[in-house]
């Protein structure tokens, strides 16, 4: 059988993301796929070393433009930590509406793009047109679409009226009913099913050996969700997380699917229980020490270490993307399949190659 | 498919869900951070807002009482905005106009007084050195 090395990427219409894929195909059956990465560096983590700690908050914000509210909750709960700052209750739950609203906005995105990367450009239009409802929320009430820079050392730097609450409510209610709507497409189709069912699977084992994250682990059977380290408000908060057996990209997708739903359901647990006072406290002096923080991004686990050095720049601050941990178990999805199916799994992970080289 | 038949007449028949974007635009709401604007009469450039800007797209000099400010670079964070002790400095609710070429924003205002009046008295130079001298150094 004669073997074929086909280059797949950087950039390709299907990929929304620069990652530079060598497939060796046999007969159009991929046998072995090799990643190259290092296209989009820009050396974000350097920074530290001519910006201070409360500038990093808008540099780890773009890390990833569709992240970036959850980038920089973490960045200011490691700081907090390691100066031993206790945010006010109310800036806590106005961080966990602002992720929430943040993780919504990303799985329409995915949503919108896995059902483009399998040809079905009509659904894909109904996810984003669905999404500029909540960007819209972010634009009233943060004073931006995509990257929000809400977050402070020490809270947040925006807050929200009774009136804001009431109409992010309305508006959620409308979101939940069109994209319910989505439903039986998205999840039912048989067309949509011929074309993810079975198709890069990746079992428990593999998933929890190989260190997947996020949806991708979820979809495989195992429950772990960083939301259940009870940071931020999440401990006075209800949600379990999602769990799908299949490991295929179907259960991927439909993770992703009703985690939106329970995004949902978390902002207006927050707004319901949205304490009175202060939003930010002050602070004074410099980090010291050493700290490290775990959240729950759209993708999966997201962690940094910080250094502090008792001066205005940081030491040291390592970001780990949840892509980077997702792209050894897609290494492992991508034998056997069809060089058709290429798209359809390179998706179902929701790589962020500029996540992943910062 | 036959659920999504209400949606695809809703869609053939309904109205855009887009808009014809330079023709018409939606307006901002009210909290978005548009463009920088100072209001340079106000502004006392005491460099607060070049100092906090994590882009550094910010240049204020006080000698002769300039303000620039480089639109391409600004993350449009609002830092400055908080940081002004003078609140001369706004963000528009409006959204940033296309341009064909790199352009700043350039303003001039009146440069602030220096606080001591020189004199032409000789002496009184040589008098404030010797006052520094006795002082003790400040960090």
């Amino acid at each position: 059988m004669p073997r074929t090395i086909i280059p797949f990427g950087p950039q390709h219409p299907v990929l929304p993301e620069p990652i530079h894929l060598k497939l060796v195909v046999e007969d159009e059956i991929v046998t072995e796929a090799l990643p190259q990465l290092g296209y989009v560096h820009r050396g974000l983590e350097k920074l530290t070393e001519i910006r201070d700690y409360n500038q990093m908050i808008q540099i780890v914000e773009r890390v990833c433009g569709i992240c970036s509210k959850i980038h920089a909750m973490c960045y200011c709960q490691g700081i907090e930590q390691m100066m031993g700052i206790e945010i006010p209750e109310r800036a806590k739950y106005l961080r966990v509406i602002w992720s929430e609203l943040h993780r919504i906005h990303s799985h329409l995105l995915w949503l919108g793009l896995f059902a483009d990367a399998f040809g079905f450009e009509s659904v894909f239009m109904q996810f984003w047109r669905i999404r500029e409802k909540i960007m819209d929320i972010n634009e009233a009430t943060a004073g931006n679409r995509v990257i929000v820079s809400v977050n402070v050392v020490g809270g947040t730097r925006a807050d929200l009226t009774p009136e804001q609450c009431s109409w992010i409510l309305t508006e959620l209610d409308k979101v939940e009913a069109e994209f319910k709507k989505l439903q039986k497409v998205m999840l039912d189709d048989y067309t949509v099913k011929k074309r993810t069912v079975g198709i890069g699977v990746l079992t428990r084992e593999q998933a929890y050996s190989l260190g997947a994250a996020g949806p991708t682990l979820r979809g495989s059977g195992v429950a772990q969700d960083m939301r259940q380290l009870k940071y931020a408000a999440f401990d006075s908060l209800d949600f379990e997380p999602v769990v799908e057996t299949g490991g295929d990209c179907y259960s991927r997708s439909k993770v992703r699917f009703l985690e939106t739903l329970q995004s949902i359901d978390l902002v207006r647990q927050a707004i319901a229980r949205l304490p009175m006072g202060e939003t930010a406290v002050k602070v004074k002096g410099n980090p010291e020490g050493e700290v490290d923080m775990r959240v729950e991004q759209p993708r999966g686990e997201l962690f940094y270490y910080l250094k502090g050095n008792g001066t205005k720049f940081m030491e040291r601050v390592r970001i780990r993307t949840p892509t980077f941990a997702n792209i050894p178990p897609l290494l492992a999805m991508l034998p056997g399949i069809e060089l058709a199916d290429v798209p359809v799994v390179v998706l179902s992970i929701d790589p962020c190659i500029s996540c992943t080289e910062r | 498919m036959a659920f999504m038949t209400t949606n695809v007449l809703k869609n053939l028949v309904g109205r855009y869900s887009t808009r014809l974007y330079p023709i018409t635009t939606r307006a901002a709401f009210d909290a978005y951070r548009g463009e920088l604007y100072n209001e340079i009469e106000k502004c006392i450039f005491c460099q607060n807002c070049a100092r906090k800007c994590p882009s550094q797209c910010i240049s204020v000099d006080k000698e002769i009482g300039t303000w620039v400010c480089d639109p391409f670079a600004c993350v449009y964070c609002g830092l400055c905005v908080e940081a002004c002790p003078v609140n001369c400095l706004h963000m528009k609710s409006a959204w940033r106009h296309v341009a064909t070429g790199r352009e700043m924003i350039e303003m001039q205002g009146t440069p602030p007084k220096p606080k001591k009046k020189k004199t032409e008295d000789a002496a009184a130079p040589a008098e404030d050195a010797e006052a520094k001298a006795k002082k003790p150094a400040k960090k």
